[in-house]
């Protein structure tokens, strides 16, 4: 990558989501026009002014609909114009946003709709089904692993390497729920404890019922628009500073889990193209990707706010609280808010978006924020997608 | 701005059945291959970003992007997927590059349709759940057929019309050896054929292939690095007409009406009249024909019948045979023109344009002006 870019420059100046929750009675096109009018209302625009649109959707399997960027480019206003789907598994909303972003900086489009959906619940009988088809069907399918087994190996191993207990890592729920109260799209915002958290059902050792996120169907989408005419539309835009996106090898098992490098990259990536040198001291407020607790802090350190095995540590000192040195997941988090997979990696860019535009309401952290980061991970523990954004 | 040229191509497969390669090995042959045509390149230092081509329900893999870094060398590196005909994903890559953060970007699509057991239920996926699904198409090419007897009532085309096409792209296919479908036929042997479903017979229906395809994009600045005969992408442009079946304008190809214009655009393109050779979606005889007048092809039954569109012609149609002869390879598609369009232009050829199409049931087409 070249340092010294010359890109178009890029604003976001809209952004709009559906309320996520478990089995809406909307289709998923009616769910990504829901977001996409909200987005467009916010934006001032109206679907006529919009050149482009970018899908983002996780396995087609949720949704249960083959090409799925075709059947949602109906409901998210891309007829008749370019129209693509974007794809990183559970990364795949902030690439959703990533993408957005290229389509206007390389001159292709001046106004672009960034459109993420998801419909988790049709999986029957349980939408971990659809996950017994992510394996390598030779070497691991016959083995008929469960996702969540995967993620406690992670977990585990991220506990061991760093010598992190349980108590730690179960505050990162106990926060990001405590936050999403204050989400009027949240799906399980709420007062729990530590001990809350210990008490719950287990799962796959060392991953309980409230370690994880729950299941969602949800739809997010914004407005990224060319920034010589941003400022037409509004006076706060929120412009696009760093993006970044790794993938590791399929091959998993011979990683070392306790540290995601492919994060390390695409933060890199990010960071290089946004100017940033420091993050600890130069980013305000972050949203990185938590459907487990203990991924919010496996990222924290990935994305270099924090040294390896130090982000428990500065959990426990209120570092990332709302009121801390750098807020995390002041949304909620999906842990809080839900997790319809692509759309809850947007709506960690929109959460960003609202904290720096001033308008998140009772989610806005209490100091001034000017840089803003969103993560999201995906894949087969291989993907990460990362987006910087100063107002 | 900056310029995109096309530094490399590599391909593998073109048969019904690669039986003895599964579809990374494919990957890593198309991706070599394509590395050695760009001057021996190495993909673990001189490309900035990956860009694969899938669907999940033809991959038969949930998450089927997991397994797009290894084989083309991507992995640790900026890699993302775009769910689509290979068209797109050439597309983000030229955006990619516009944008600076990348030089050199590889863009892969494969399919290995024999694998797929039941090929016509996962077409029948694609169709909206609520208004079409239940309706139980019980052959996809009905489909067709209604938007083929549409655009031929418009224009007049006849059968004749159609086995004119078939005749010619599969004799083109001759030339190619990417083409297990090509064959010397005469206007008695396509119209004795027996009628699947009005107005097409076996031989007005392009089959499936299994084919990986891998295509380099550089920079114009960077392009004599790797190759000294560039070709240069000099417009490109994809676009969705309506996706639900029922509100869909059929007889025409607005998919590709607006694609082209897009590129067109781009391009500085006053006529496609003006351009060497023109690679298109023949999925279906009258889809060429349709796509052509999409392209901005005026009066295309007449110039059909005139010999236009011959071998040695003022204007080449699928010189190479088109999908007729090749076979399609699924989400490699758009890439199979591609390809059929570089050779040709290494061959001396000034300009091509490419018009792709991503087949029952979508309304999804990209289209790629292309020059010496």
């Amino acid at each position: 990558m070249r340092t010294n870019l010359k890109f178009r420059r890029v604003a976001a100046i809209g952004a709009g989501l559906t309320e996520f929750r478990r089995r809406t009675l909307e289709t998923p096109q009616e769910l990504a026009w829901e977001a996409s009018r909200k987005a467009l209302d916010e934006a001032g625009l109206e679907l006529r002014d919009i050149d482009c649109v970018v899908i983002g959707s996780a396995p087609d399997a949720f949704d249960g609909v083959h090409m799925k960027g075709e059947y949602l480019s109906h409901g998210s206003g891309g007829i008749r114009k370019p129209t693509s789907r974007v794809y990183v598994g559970g990364a795949t909303g902030v690439m959703t946003a990533i993408s957005g972003w290229y389509h206007v900086a390389s001159g292709l489009c001046k106004n672009v709709l960034a459109v993420a959906e998801e419909k988790m619940s049709p999986g029957r009988p349980h939408p971990q089904a659809v996950f017994r088809y992510i394996w390598d069907p030779i070497t691991e399918k016959p083995l008929n692993p469960n996702l969540i087994w995967i993620f406690a190996m992670e977990m585990h191993r991220y506990m061991y390497v760093n010598k992190v207990s349980k108590e730690e890592i179960a505050l990162v729920s106990v926060k990001n729920k405590r936050n999403a109260i204050n989400n009027p799209y949240a799906q399980l915002g709420g007062q729990i404890t530590v001990d809350d958290v210990l008490k719950s059902e287990v799962l796959v050792w060392p991953v309980q019922l409230l370690d994880v996120s729950p299941v969602s169907d949800g739809a997010a989408a914004m407005v990224f628009v060319e920034g010589d005419i941003a400022r037409r539309y509004t006076d706060t835009p929120v412009w696009i500073e760093g993006v970044g996106w790794t993938l590791d090898n399929t091959s998993w098992p011979d990683r070392e889990l306790a540290y995601p490098r492919y994060l390390e990259n695409a933060a890199r990536m990010a960071y290089t193209m946004a100017g940033i040198e420091r993050p600890q001291k130069e980013i305000d407020v972050i949203e990185p990707y938590d459907p487990f607790d203990y991924k919010e802090l496996h990222h924290i350190e990935g994305l270099l706010l924090a040294k390896r095995g130090e982000a428990p540590l500065l959990l426990k000192e209120g570092f990332f609280d709302v009121d801390g040195d750098i807020p995390s997941s002041p949304s909620g988090g999906l842990l809080g808010v839900g997790n319809p997979i692509a759309a809850a990696g947007l709506m960690k860019v929109i959460s960003i978006y609202w904290q720096l535009k001033g308008t998140a309401g009772k989610m806005q952290v209490k100091r001034p924020v000017h840089t803003g980061l969103a993560q999201a991970w995906g894949d087969l523990m291989q993907a990460s997608t990362v987006i910087i954004m100063r107002n | 701005m900056v310029g995109v040229d096309i530094v490399g191509v590599g391909w593998f497969g073109f048969s019904p059945n690669v039986h003895d390669h599964s579809f990374r090995e494919m990957m890593f042959e198309a991706a070599t291959r394509a590395f050695q045509d760009a001057g021996a390149m190495n993909p673990r230092e001189q490309v900035d970003a990956f860009i694969s081509c899938q669907e999940d329900f033809w991959e038969g893999i949930s998450i089927s992007d997991e397994f797009a870094p290894d084989p083309i060398g991507g992995s640790m590196r900026p890699t993302m997927t775009v769910a689509g005909d290979g068209i797109e994903g050439l597309a983000h890559g030229v955006m990619l590059i516009k944008t600076g953060i990348a030089d050199v970007v590889v863009v892969e699509s494969h399919a290995k349709p024999s694998d797929i057991l039941t090929f016509n239920k996962i077409v029948e996926l694609a169709m909206d759940p609520i208004y079409l699904r239940g309706r139980k198409v019980v052959n996809y090419h009905f489909i067709a057929a209604l938007d083929a007897v549409k655009y031929m009532r418009r224009t007049g085309i006849s059968r004749e019309d159609l086995a004119s096409v078939v005749i010619k792209n599969k004799g083109n296919g001759l030339k190619t050896s990417r083409a297990p479908f090509s064959s010397r036929l005469s206007k008695e042997d396509v119209m004795s054929q027996e009628v699947i479903v009005y107005p097409f017979t076996d031989v007005d229906i392009a089959r499936p292939v299994d084919a990986g395809i891998v295509v380099i994009l550089a920079s114009d600045s960077f392009s004599r690095k790797f190759n000294d005969t560039p070709i240069a992408i000099k417009g490109i442009g994809y676009a969705t007409d309506s996706s639900n079946f029922e509100l869909a304008a059929l007889g025409e190809a607005n998919y590709m009406r607006v694609a082209s214009s897009i590129a067109y655009d781009m391009a500085n393109i006053e006529s496609p009249l003006k351009v060497s050779g023109i690679f298109v979606d023949d999925r279906y005889s009258y889809k060429e024909l349709e796509h052509l007048e999409a392209l901005g092809i005026n009066e295309v039954a007449e110039k059909l019948k005139e010999g236009y569109f011959h071998q040695g012609s003022y204007l080449p149609v699928n010189p190479f045979g088109g999908h007729l002869a090749k076979g399609y390879p699924l989400e490699a598609a758009g890439l199979s023109l591609v390809l059929d369009a570089v050779e040709y232009l290494r061959e001396g050829a000034e300009s091509a344009i490419v018009g792709s199409w991503r087949g029952i049931p979508t309304f999804t087409g990209g289209t790629v002006v292309l020059s010496r």
